[in-house]
């Protein structure tokens, strides 16, 4: 008998990367506003040891919000390149 | 204990004598009288947890929730209602949740009909779940005990179908077996793998195109070895009640010629009919299936080489062979009977009595069989 479950914490290992379109920041243009940072559904953005924003690709639904939100537009959405 | 009673009040009994955790009803006709009674269990304490939904949606999914948690769960209920719980159906099977459901079947609208035939069970044959159709009030509220010892062995839940009004607002004698038979007959349910906040897990996550596959498989071979389960299941209950029902009853099948085939309560006209005729000295047989998933093949076809067959349905698929014709000429091939007919009859409540009987096994004699009878 297979049951369909999982337990808490599987997503660690388990890397969706499930969309085609993914955030390409250009940190030059970056003015670490961290509105890409509260935006992002999926919580993929953080800022970098340098306090410039950086996307973990791995969990990015590829929606575009922080593209959109941007103020200085730093941030393009591209093909993911797949690994 | 023996009892004079409306079939639906015996089997809210039987399903209180269970000891199920929860429970969860919205009304439909002709299940109403099950979901009322159980209502009057809770009022007097004699169930635990008795939730009124605001749906036949919600009332499914509130036993996958609590069938998850390792909870022994109930509902009942009938056409519309079944329908609208149909996804949540898929859900339970695909988790593998021991659900037990009472069916009171009835016809589907439009046009708007609220009495019996089996075309919202029929609808939910592929929702992954054992179906038993039964015949009359022993049969249903044995078949309820029995449909628990079944899921909770296979993890599988269990569907059992009676004729609404036909079956379920029948007053006849039943014997109500008890909580310490019960008891003993079915021991308490014990999930392997359940919602626990000690043991945290999700339970019917996602599973890609990888996955998805194995899964289906794994349920498809598992409702197909569920009939050794289901066999045994009756066994078992047979050697504490002296009772049993079988994949299905043939009777007078054995030296038969002509065969009418048939589920549910209006069947057991047919045996009425069977007996009239065999008077005359004319080899006529009945079939009544009460397993439906798994459908019984290999059994099925051994019982009928040679014979002429009639498939009698209560349902159909439009456009299509009807459901229970389809399966039984599946399970024989063209060359072990020696014919094989479909009739369909019995839709939204219209009566198959004992003269509707007599008349398929006449046409089954002239040859002149036609598809619909009234």
């Amino acid at each position: 008998m297979k049951i369909p479950y999982s337990e808490p914490g599987t997503s660690k290992k388990n890397k969706t990367n499930t969309s085609s379109k993914v955030p390409d920041i250009d940190k030059a243009k970056c003015i670490s506003c961290a509105q890409c940072i509260e935006h992002c559904p999926d919580a993929c953005i953080k800022f970098d040891s340098g306090k410039k924003a950086e996307a973990d690709t791995n969990y990015c639904k590829g929606c575009g919000i922080c593209a959109e939100i941007c103020p200085a537009k730093a941030i393009k959405m591209k093909d993911r390149v797949i690994k | 204990m023996k009892k004079i009673t409306e079939c639906s009040l015996a089997i809210a009994e039987t399903v209180k004598n269970c000891n199920p955790d929860v429970i969860a009803c919205y009304p439909i006709t002709p299940s109403t009288h099950v979901a009322e009674k159980l209502a009057d269990f809770y009022a007097n304490g004699e169930i635990r947890e008795y939730i009124t939904v605001e749906s036949e949606h919600s009332a499914m999914s509130a036993l996958v929730g609590a069938s998850a948690a390792g909870g022994r769960t109930f509902t009942t209920t009938s056409s519309q209602g079944l329908l609208l719980m149909h996804e949540v159906l898929f859900n339970a099977s695909g988790m593998r949740l021991p659900i037990v459901t009472f069916v009171a079947t009835r016809a589907v609208g439009a046009p708007l009909n609220i009495w019996g035939d089996h075309s919202d069970a029929m609808a939910q044959r592929d929702a992954g779940w054992i179906q038993i159709y039964v015949k009359n009030s022993q049969d249903a509220v044995d078949s309820i005990v029995q449909a628990y010892k079944i899921a909770e062995k296979t993890m599988i839940p269990v569907m059992v179908c009676g004729d609404g009004f036909f079956l379920t607002h029948v007053v006849e004698e039943v014997d109500i077996p008890d909580q310490a038979l019960i008891k003993k007959y079915l021991p308490p349910l014990k999930m392997e793998l359940k919602l626990d906040p000690e043991k945290p897990i999700s339970l019917g996550v996602y599973a890609m195109p990888d996955d998805y596959q194995y899964f289906r498989q794994d349920l498809d071979d598992d409702i197909l070895k569920s009939i050794d389960e289901i066999t045994k299941a009756d066994e078992e209950w047979k050697k504490v009640t002296g009772r049993s029902y079988g994949l299905f009853e043939a009777y007078q099948v054995n030296d038969a010629e002509r065969v009418v085939i048939a589920m549910g309560a209006q069947a057991s006209n047919g045996k009425e009919a069977v007996n009239h005729l065999r008077e005359k000295g004319e080899r006529v047989g009945l079939l009544i299936l009460r397993v439906f998933r798994p459908f019984p093949y290999k059994q099925i076809s051994e019982v009928l080489q040679g014979k002429e067959v009639l498939i009698f349905d209560r349902s159909i698929s439009p456009g299509a062979h009807s459901p229970l014709y389809s399966e039984i000429s599946n399970a024989v091939s063209t060359k072990s009977v020696k014919k094989l007919y479909s009739v369909i009859g019995g839709l939204g409540g219209r009566d198959n009595n004992v003269d509707i009987y007599l008349k398929l096994f006449e046409m089954m004699k002239s040859g002149k069989v036609e598809r619909w009878i009234f």
